[in-house]
């Protein structure tokens, strides 16, 4: 019991992960999280404006319930298997980010520069969190999944696309960590 | 019932994404920093894997739990739409620190400012369907 209070390593956490997408193959569903943002689109009425959310979403309903379930586990995560211990970070890390203003870097699951409500708040933290969602949001689609159905399904079933895919989300992630997160904080 | 498992299938995913800190901001901003090898372990693991999984379950013709054959649809062909899509993603991604699927099981760890980033994706995804068709694909 105590070793599942204690943060999962990688090790364990990775075989999880595709054991997750074995099961959603196996239910006849694939594994893959960012199609619910077009399914909520659909539902709010975005068929209206464009033919891209003309689909049968009750198709989709399974996805939703999946979401459902990862806010629960999210919830007993942190509520009922968590010790509360800090990240373990690099170093290096650590000390990159306190350079940038980021102190306690760990304590939390994420910083309280970008996502504490004082934070959130401002002019700057709200076009954080608007503009990283808005780009997530368009990017996903745009490359048709995001990391879980390119990175974990589309390569697991050797998509040449999805590797292309992956290789686009590290040149952005590249860019936004090295160059642009340096001139924002 | 039939959608009780997948609610298991999303509840196990969250506790997965959270216990082993994928769905930390800090961990994105580590990965892209090269200065730890954790993400790349469970990326890596997850998709060294997949790979077998995969495989096996189309080696041994596995039918699904209903007894139909199993759909492995393959990704439409191109470059542009994954490159440029994908740098779009990925600067979001490491932005926000979240993913489309994190950024649901953080609002149930309690972070509600979660919301925001959740309403600005779609909004993201529906200019896309607005755009689509001017787009490069």
């Amino acid at each position: 019991m105590e070793s599942i209070l204690q943060p999962w390593p990688w090790y364990v956490a990775g075989p999880l992960i595709a054991t997750v997408m074995l099961l959603l193959m196996y239910f006849g569903k694939t594994f893959g999280m960012s199609s619910n943002l077009r399914t909520l689109c659909t539902i709010g009425g975005a068929g209206k404006f464009s033919d891209f959310f003309n689909f049968d979403w009750k198709a989709q309903r399974w996805n939703l319930v999946v979401v459902l379930g990862a806010v629960i586990g999210g919830f007993i995560a942190t509520q009922f298997l968590s010790d509360g211990s800090t990240m373990a970070l690099s170093t290096d890390t650590i000390a990159d980010l306190s350079a940038l203003g980021f102190n306690d870097a760990g304590e939390t699951l994420l910083p309280p520069e970008i996502y504490s409500w004082e934070n959130v708040l401002t002019l700057k933290g709200m076009s954080i969190l608007i503009i990283g969602g808005f780009l997530v949001g368009f990017g996903t689609r745009y490359a048709g999944g995001c990391s879980s159905g390119h990175a974990i399904t589309g390569l697991s079933n050797l998509q040449l696309p999805s590797l292309i895919a992956v290789i686009g989300f590290f040149i952005g992630g590249l860019i936004m960590t090295h160059f642009i997160l340096p001139l924002i904080f | 019932m039939k959608f009780l498992k997948f609610l298991f299938v999303g509840i196990f995913f969250g506790i997965i994404l959270v216990k082993s800190e994928a769905v930390s901001w800090y961990r994105i901003f580590e990965m892209f920093k090269f200065q730890s090898f954790h993400m790349y372990g469970i990326i890596g693991t997850a998709v060294f894997l997949g790979v077998l999984f995969v495989a096996a379950l189309k080696r041994f013709k596995v039918k699904s739990i209903e007894g139909e054959e199993l759909k492995f649809i393959p990704k439409d062909k191109s470059v542009s739409r994954y490159i440029l899509g994908g740098t779009i993603f990925g600067l979001g991604w490491a932005l926000a620190g979240a993913c489309p699927g994190p950024m649901y099981v953080l609002v149930g760890t309690g972070v509600f400012s979660m919301f925001i980033v959740i309403a600005a994706a779609l909004l993201g995804t529906f200019v896309y369907g607005l755009l689509r068709s001017k787009l490069p694909h």
